[in-house]
């Protein structure tokens, strides 16, 4: 659990932050729920090689499709894979259906199975309780127990807290001490910082003072490792009121991630 | 004015929400039908997104949930586990929107894989939100292709038990049955379509409902409104 942390954030470069506190095997959360997706800190964790890693998130997305697709994934954790309003995503899949680049183990859940864990997680608390799973084929073959209300004698789903080795996650701005604002469509970012037991957010500024914003979330420097500037961080996704989501982007992914080498292509050129 | 198969579809889900008080959509045809409807036919409607927008007021159709107009028009957003624990689990919203890559004879869903889960045919995106959004919202639709390939006598995985109060294909309209146990029946056929045809497209012995109905054409309104959408 997260309980040694810097008392304020390193502002740190973004190659730096990377390096310092994502090793190999490690399990990693990359969050924003369509919203604010860390993309530059993903590119980063692939540039610097890293292998064997749990990955997890709700809605692994495009980004995922190229962590697994370069061969950072050892196991995925997730509740929805796929490409939102346009299809599969072609590189997990061919992990999942042909082993390609390396096996991938998966761990899926329901959205609200999920959001449950990961506040589980930030509360420190084993488990997250819901009414859900039952029914499903899911329960034979994910991490969910039954439990019965002590009050009620409800029959209520348990799933067990996520606590990731290190969280990223992508917001609009933070201040010279760390302290960070995101606004927009806020997702789980707060709640998977504050289970994790490293973080690093990039932001699209670093600003000398945070204005208070509508639907502001605040993330204070005190529960962040690290801080590294990345504008357009988050693009193809996007960050509200700075930045537009690229739709045009999500659905020529569809066509250049059919193909391995097509994807490995545009990855070396692009990312590399 | 000539509709499509699909826009006949999406004007049918539209007309079943004309008295819903808030409707759970994910992106596709749902995401379409429940705008429309709140364009010319439920002006209150609530709209509802995964993604944490509540009350968005999209004027062009959304490619994800997530996108900016909808975080923009909405009444509030919020997080991720305060949807599922505080807006979806409790029954506040009226209407579930449910798309699926299967569809069995009672309703229930499959979007995480065809085949074997360990070896499969076709990996699909998984649950999402679809379990608890069937389970906490008053009413499930499922808005869905007719084909045998997604009306099956048997899921290959259930991601979503439910019993819809009615599924709204491209063919026509699924209806569960009191006297069949609540089997999916087919109650209304859309113009042009004849109740063999959605039969031939139905994995199981689809029952046609004695008193059928045949869905009143598509007006000059529904379809102007529904182009006007399409094209932005």
């Amino acid at each position: 659990m997260a309980t040694k942390r810097a008392h304020s954030a390193q502002l740190l470069a973004l190659s730096d932050a990377v390096a310092s506190l994502v090793h190999d095997g490690d399990s990693v959360a990359l969050e924003g729920f369509t919203h604010l997706i860390p993309f530059a800190a993903g590119h980063e964790v692939i540039r610097q090689g890293r292998r064997d890693l749990e990955l997890i998130r709700m809605t692994p997305d495009l980004l995922y499709d190229q962590m697994v697709g370069m061969g950072c994934a050892r196991k995925l954790v997730f509740s929805y894979a796929g490409n939102p309003g346009v299809g599969s995503l072609h590189r997990l899949r061919d992990a999942v259906e042909h082993g390609w680049p390396t096996p991938l183990e998966i761990e899926e859940h329901s959205h609200a199975g999920m959001a449950n864990r990961y506040a589980a997680g930030a509360s420190n608390l084993p488990f997250g309780l819901l009414r859900g799973y039952s029914g499903t084929d899911l329960v034979a073959h994910t991490n969910v127990k039954f439990v019965e209300c002590p009050f009620t004698g409800e029959e209520l789903a348990a799933v067990p807290a996520l606590r990731p080795d290190v969280a990223i996650v992508h917001a609009q701005e933070a201040d010279r001490r760390g302290n960070v604002q995101l606004w927009g469509i806020p997702g789980v970012q707060k709640e998977a910082v504050l289970a994790a037991s490293r973080s690093l957010v990039t932001v699209e500024r670093v600003v000398d003072e945070l204005e208070p914003r509508a639907g502001g979330v605040i993330i204070p420097g005190w529960c962040v490792d690290a801080i590294a500037e990345a504008p357009r961080g988050a693009y193809p996704s996007y960050a509200h009121g700075l930045t537009e989501r690229d739709n045009d982007f999500y659905k020529a992914w569809d066509k250049l991630s059919r193909d391995r080498d097509e994807f490995l292509s545009w990855m070396k050129e692009h990312v590399l | 004015m000539s509709a499509s198969r699909g826009d006949v579809q999406t004007i049918v889900a539209a007309r079943h929400l004309a008295d819903a008080e808030s409707v759970f959509i994910g992106v596709g045809r749902p995401s379409t039908a429940a705008i429309l409807a709140r364009a010319i036919i439920n002006p209150d409607l609530v709209l509802v997104y995964e993604s944490g927008t509540i009350g968005a007021k999209p004027t062009r159709i959304p490619l994800s949930i997530g996108d900016g107009e909808l975080a923009a028009t909405a009444d509030f957003v919020v997080s991720v586990p305060e949807m599922f624990n505080y807006w979806i689990q409790p029954g506040r919203v009226d209407v579930a929107f449910l798309g699926a890559a299967q569809v069995d004879p009672r309703g229930a869903l499959n979007s995480t894989v065809i085949g074997d889960y360990a070896a499969p045919k076709t990996r699909l995106p998984g649950a999402g939100g679809a379990p608890e959004i069937a389970r906490g919202c008053r009413r499930v639709m499922v808005v869905a292709p007719h084909s045998k390939r997604t009306f099956v006598e048997r899921l290959d995985f259930v991601t979503t038990p439910t019993a819809p109060v009615a599924v709204i294909t491209d063919l026509g309209v699924l209806e569960p049955s009191q006297a069949h146990d609540g089997e999916l029946v087919l109650t209304q056929v859309h113009p042009g379509v004849t109740a063999d045809e959605a039969r031939e497209a139905t994995g199981w012995p689809l029952r046609v409902a004695d008193d059928l109905r045949e869905t009143s054409a598509p007006t000059d309104e529904e379809l102007t409104a529904l182009q006007e959408l399409l094209s932005r």
